[in-house]
């Protein structure tokens, strides 16, 4: 499970890095919203799924396509506008998609697809299949209003969900306590009439374990939604490949403790160092074909402008 | 002897008929289950079908309408009403973000087959917030469909179509049309996107009546034929994807053209209507355009001030005369009762 872990963080720390690192060439014709340092809460709720589970995503959702198993050469290719991409360069970044995978779209517009995700729930529950539906948002989504329709629709409905609420305190430059008066997250879950639990530590193995337990109780019939609030820290700028402790809405020192609590960090000092070559190396060998690949791929062609409009 | 319905039964059969033909249909919105059930547009469905494809929901249009989008992801047809078009304000980001452009942003990955379902009231004190055609806004928007039946024939065929297509289709109804009667066959029939239909033939001027405007249309077209004005009315029926093809093709021939809108005219479908066949003719030859619409104010509840916001057949009639001879004088024409209530008798 370890070494598991391990690869999926290492995987999705390493892709980011060379996204950061290849942005200022201008090839990635993409506005980036970069995980690094958000990577354990991804990865520790879709170790925890099927394969045929759903999640629904954020426009900062590297982490989370990756870590559900979507398709790296396609994502690469998206971020570089070519027409292998995941969405033929249509989406870019911000709307990452893999159907096959089950990472069911991200949107641009906070809190946009928190009731996406409750309509898939609701049509698993009409259909009677065991698919476990995942939301993904942040603490800016818990700003509108969409959030708290889902939540009481979600939760009338007793739907098959979970919702994970990815709290890294910060809508753009904003702190959560100058958006919202009370700094609980789960009250407001649970006045809608949900079990929440907030996992404070951005540790991969609680979020593993406790959505792990979550999915199982759905998969047995148990009524929904469950809700979890996993605080995490964004170690990047709001968009962009940097750094940006100099805009002085946040200090190095605030990062400080998410850095030396970083879950990457902290596996790979738990894998014997030759094991752990080895999986740098297939990933970063991984990772370099997908670069070459979005390199080598094509632009869509001008056809391609007026395709996808409409199905007829 | 042709079967006669309602507008409300045809949508009501409609509905009834393809929740019977694919399971995957549902319908959704504030009080479609309810003893009201809608105008009577989904009576009999929660029946029939029972409370997981026929239910209510909270007062949450926003939400509602990203659940219709994962509904529609996870393999379902939802149909979502909304009892007024106003509130479909509510609904924009989901609409105009997702819905419209799922298709496109994830590269032709996915679709959502969605009907939403609205009402445009009139009369009756509607007021501001009860009476808006907001249609246009819709039209604007690359990835959704927009269509608003008149007869009860249209209404069947459409909401079908609708029902099938595989893109989000954008249902306008009116309050008014619900009440009229016309003949709809009893089998199940698709009225395909962009065909607009001739209602009436005439050679002096085409007149484009939207949603109710078309009845007050047929009336103007009654008037106009008094003082030996031929009118040709066409309905659009569809207006995304617009038959713009049949109507330029009309005013071809008469040389004129009045579009008639239930709506605001800036920026509205019959601008939209009257530009696109400039377009169209404008090298082969001269013509004439008039827009109507609602008054540029907020719709006013009193019935007095109502009368003036909205355009009717004699307020039709007199500007097409205008149009037509040119004629500078106030001429109205003297109400006829006969004319108050025009159905639609077809055949169609």
């Amino acid at each position: 499970m370890n070494e598991r872990f391990y690869k999926s963080l290492y995987r999705i720390r390493r892709v980011e890095e060379e996204i950061a690192a290849v942005y200022p060439t201008d090839k990635i014709k993409s506005p980036v919203h970069l995980s690094i340092g958000q990577e354990a809460v991804a990865v520790g709720v879709c170790e925890a799924l099927e394969k045929n589970d759903i999640v629904f995503g954020t426009y900062r959702s590297h982490a989370l396509y990756l870590a559900k198993g979507g398709d790296l050469r396609k994502m690469i290719a998206e971020l570089y506008g070519k027409v292998t991409g995941s969405a033929k360069g249509k989406g870019g970044s911000m709307h990452l998609i893999d159907v096959e995978a089950g990472a069911m779209g991200a949107s641009a517009v906070v809190g946009t697809t928190i009731p996406h995700a409750a309509g898939y729930a609701l049509a698993m529950k009409f259909q009677k299949k065991p698919t476990v539906v995942v939301s993904f948002f942040g603490d800016g989504a818990v700003d509108e209003g969409v959030f708290h329709e889902t939540m009481n629709f979600a939760a009338l409905k007793a739907l098959p969900i979970i919702f994970v609420c990815e709290n890294n305190f910060y809508a753009i430059h904003t702190h959560q306590l100058r958006r919202q008066k009370l700094d609980n997250i789960c009250d407001k879950a649970r006045s809608y009439g949900m079990t929440a639990k907030q996992i404070p530590n951005n540790d991969i193995f609680s979020i593993y374990e406790q959505v792990s337990a979550a999915a199982a109780r759905l998969r047995d019939g148990a009524p929904g939604p469950f809700f979890f609030e996993c605080l995490t820290y964004r170690l990047k700028e709001h968009v962009g490949p940097s750094e940006d402790y100099h805009l002085g809405y946040r200090t190095r020192e605030e990062a400080e403790p998410w850095i030396s609590n970083d879950s990457m960090t902290k596996l790979a000092a738990q894998i014997e160092p030759g094991r752990r070559k080895q999986i740098d190396a297939v990933v970063d060998t991984e990772i370099r074909d997908a670069f070459e690949f979005a390199e080598a791929s094509a632009f869509p062609s001008a056809e391609e402008l007026f395709t996808d409009v409409y199905g007829s | 002897m042709e079967r006669e319905l309602s507008y409300v039964e045809a949508i009501r059969e409609a509905t009834d008929q393809e929740m019977d033909r694919d399971p995957s249909v549902l319908v959704f919105g504030l009080d479609v289950d309810d003893p009201k059930a809608i105008q009577g547009t989904t009576r009999g469905l929660l029946e029939k079908f029972g409370p997981d494809r026929v239910f209510s929901t909270p007062l949450s249009e926003d939400a509602m309408t990203g659940v219709a989008i994962g509904l529609a992801l996870g393999g379902m047809r939802p149909i979502h009403v909304h009892i007024r078009m106003d509130f479909l304000l509510l609904a924009m980001n989901q609409l105009v973000n997702i819905a419209a452009k799922s298709r496109y942003m994830y590269g032709g990955q996915v679709q959502l087959p969605i009907v939403v379902r609205s009402m445009i009231g009139k009369s009756w004190g509607q007021g501001a917030q009860h009476s808006q055609g907001l249609y246009s806004f819709f039209m604007h928007v690359p990835g959704l469909k927009v269509v608003a039946p008149t007869t009860p024939y249209d209404a069947k065929g459409c909401l079908i179509h609708a029902i099938r297509d595989n893109d989000p289709v954008i249902y306008v109804e009116h309050r008014i049309l619900h009440f009229q009667k016309g003949p709809v066959p009893e089998s199940l029939y698709a009225s395909a996107p962009g065909k607009a239909r001739i209602a009436v033939t005439g050679s002096d001027v085409t007149l484009v009546g939207i949603s109710h405007m078309q009845i007050e249309c047929l009336r103007a077209q009654r008037y106009l034929e008094t003082i030996g004005i031929q009118a040709e009315v066409i309905d659009p029926i569809w207006l995304q994807p617009l038959d713009i093809e049949t109507i330029a093709e009309s005013v071809h021939k008469t040389g004129r053209l009045c579009v008639v809108d239930n709506d605001w005219i800036s920026c509205g479908a019959g601008s939209e209507i009257v530009a696109a066949v400039l377009e169209r003719v404008q090298d082969t030859r001269a013509i004439q355009v008039k827009r109507l619409g609602f008054a540029p104010v907020t719709c006013p509840p009193t019935p007095t001030l109502e009368d003036l916001y909205y355009p009717n057949g004699r307020t039709i009639a007199a500007a097409v005369r205008k149009l037509v001879t040119g004629a500078k004088d106030a001429w109205l024409p003297e109400e006829c009762a006969e004319l108050r209530e025009i159905e639609f008798k077809g055949p169609f």
